[in-house]
């Protein structure tokens, strides 16, 4: 009863935000929108007992990358003239069946309830029995740091390589 | 002693909420109090004495002008964000309470209650994740009041605080690998000196992590942007910063925000480093309650009401300490503020993760168990890098004494926090 209340009120909220995100015209106002669909998200996790997820969500998007954006934004100072879309015709056209079909997707599966795409039950036990043992963070981390570890370590390499990407573009401009 | 269920449990958890939240926001008020009557006592004044026997109520005649001032709009202002930033502001330094551990579990007729709001099993994340909030409230105010010199503080302010969170989240990591487990009442119980379990440091956590410790008040400090690290609203070079524009209850809302964050700093070292609700040299304290809800220990309720005493004690102290340090110390300059997050902090602690992470292994190979010899190991450690940072980050003004220091302005070197070698500075 009150886990369907929440999850109601989650999913009303994620929804709105992105659909207001997407609606807004003024760039500070947008991003306020996907801030809170994020949040929504982030409590549809914790409903899921997703907490390690929940609170990553936060940090990472809400906290780290919005604050980013929005620096971006107020230090171009977008947020005061209401610019119209800059794209022509073609890229909404593009965006739209793109859209369509990914909706169209997603609707698909989950009209034909298909079992096989949720997770079996021996594995979502077994999750169980891992958070039990090892806390809601070492259960996640034990699969990340001894079998996923090495594309753990190439996901970490990647984000090197954006860093030392950003560096060398940073330099060029400067004389 | 079964942990509570059912309607007892959020009838508990109610209470919890309400009487926590009315006493932070009354020891938001005295604080604001204290504050001046601190800085009275530094600068040789009285402070406020006016209202009320030693000017007590002084706290509520600010509430009443707060609220029968006019509230002015600037022309051009963001209505909805102007109007949202001081929410901003206040709610995540509120919120940060619930993860908050504040006495020892006590037992009443409808199961043990742990004296928490919510045991989230990420708790330490938590707080990482909503001490990140804490920027919006200053960008939206900065950047909808439409006036330069808002601007400027929430570009100052947003840019400070994502940077000292880096240093901030990374200066926890140590206080993990010893804890083990990121629960907050776990991160105390590792705390208190345990006859058996598998945490039993015996020491609370400022000693054996004394530089991290160091880091994180430095860092915690620079997250409220108060002075020295008040750039966002500095009021010499920007009227009031990013809260320049407002007025009435709104900027007391600000105003109010910036207490609520105080407090919540000190709580948190309080947890971190200080033993949480632990009282020091005691075993009667040594309350745990384990995943399986089994209790070791036994609670009362006036353990309890110690346990809360001594928690309330430790924050109120460091409270005092960063009201001492803001009528102390100077404010930055702003390279030098970014200078010492981002060249001085981040190296640092990643040097340090890896050190304790050697020095742990180590002593787990070695086969030392977790105990008084273990912490010890790791206090001569933390006491051998302190002074290596110390020497190298003072500049010669402590080490060497003020003279090395004035030689050296006199040689047109100027005061930049970056690391210089000891034959630099002569």
């Amino acid at each position: 009863m009150m886990e369907a209340f929440f999850f109601l009120l989650f999913a009303v909220m994620a929804a709105g935000g992105a659909i207001m995100m997407i609606a807004s015209r003024n760039p500070v106002s947008s991003l306020m929108y996907l801030v809170l669909a994020f949040f929504a998200l982030s409590g549809i996790f914790v409903l899921l007992d997703a907490h390690f997820l929940a609170a990553v969500q936060v940090i990472v998007y809400a906290g780290a990358i919005m604050v980013l954006f929005l620096f971006v934004i107020m230090l171009l100072n977008l947020g005061h003239r209401e610019d119209i879309d800059m794209r022509g015709h073609l890229a909404r056209l593009v965006a739209l069946v793109a859209g369509s079909a990914l909706f169209a997707a997603v609707a698909a599966l989950v009209l034909r309830g298909d079992e096989s795409t949720l997770a079996s039950e021996e594995s979502r036990l077994a999750v169980e029995a891992m958070v039990r043992a090892r806390g809601a963070v070492g259960a996640l981390a034990e699969p990340l740091f001894t079998s996923y570890l090495v594309p753990f370590e190439l996901t970490s390499l990647l984000l090197l390589v954006a860093i030392v990407g950003a560096i060398v573009l940073a330099r060029r401009r400067a004389p | 002693m079964e942990p509570m269920t059912g309607t007892a449990f959020v009838v508990a958890t109610t209470l919890k909420i309400l009487v926590f939240f009315v006493l932070l926001l009354v020891f938001v008020a005295l604080s604001t109090y204290f504050e001046r009557k601190i800085a009275g006592f530094i600068q040789d004044r009285s402070g406020p004495n006016r209202v009320g026997p030693l000017g007590l109520l002084q706290v509520a005649a600010d509430g009443l002008k707060f609220i029968l001032k006019e509230e002015v709009e600037p022309g051009g202002a963001n209505k909805k964000f102007f109007f949202l930033a001081p929410v901003l502001g206040l709610v995540p330094a509120t919120v940060l309470f619930a993860v908050m551990p504040f006495a020892s579990p006590v037992p009443t007729r409808w199961g043990m209650m742990e004296m928490i709001v919510a045991d989230v099993p990420v708790g330490f994340l938590y707080v990482l994740a909503i001490a990140s909030l804490g920027v919006y409230g200053i960008v939206m105010a900065g950047w909808a009041s439409n006036s330069k010199y808002s601007f400027l503080g929430g570009l100052r302010g947003s840019a400070q605080m994502v940077s000292y969170e880096v240093a901030l989240a990374m200066s926890l990591v140590p206080v993990l690998m010893l804890v083990g487990n990121v629960q907050m009442p776990e991160i105390v119980s590792a705390q208190q000196n345990f006859a058996a379990g598998p945490a039993e440091y015996g020491a609370w956590f400022f000693l054996p992590l004394m530089l991290t410790a160091f880091v994180f008040v430095v860092s915690g400090l620079a997250e409220t942007g108060r002075v020295p690290f008040d750039l966002a609203e500095a009021e010499g070079e920007l009227v009031g910063g990013f809260h320049t524009e407002y007025s009435s209850m709104k900027f007391g809302m600000f105003f109010l925000g910036e207490y609520a964050h105080l407090i919540t700093t000190a709580a948190l070292i309080t947890v971190f480093f200080l033993g949480g609700w632990d009282i020091p040299f005691w075993q009667g304290d040594n309350i745990r309650i384990l995943a399986d809800g089994t209790v070791i220990g036994e609670p009362t309720w006036w353990k309890t009401l110690l346990t809360f005493g001594a928690f309330g004690v430790k924050t109120l102290l460091l409270v005092l300490f960063f009201m001492w340090l803001r009528w102390t110390i100077p404010r930055f300059r702003y390279d030098q503020l970014m200078d010492l997050g981002w060249k001085v902090f981040i190296p640092i602690m990643m040097a340090y993760i890896m050190v304790m992470g050697l020095a742990m292994y180590l002593l787990d190979e070695a086969g030392v168990p977790v105990g008084l010899q273990y912490s010890g190991a790791l206090i001569v450690l933390n006491l051998i890098m302190m002074g290596i940072l110390i020497w190298v980050v003072d500049r010669g003004t402590i080490v060497k004494g003020a003279t090395s220091n004035t030689r050296r302005r006199a040689g047109g070197i100027r005061g930049r926090i970056t690391p210089t070698t000891p034959s630099e500075v002569d």
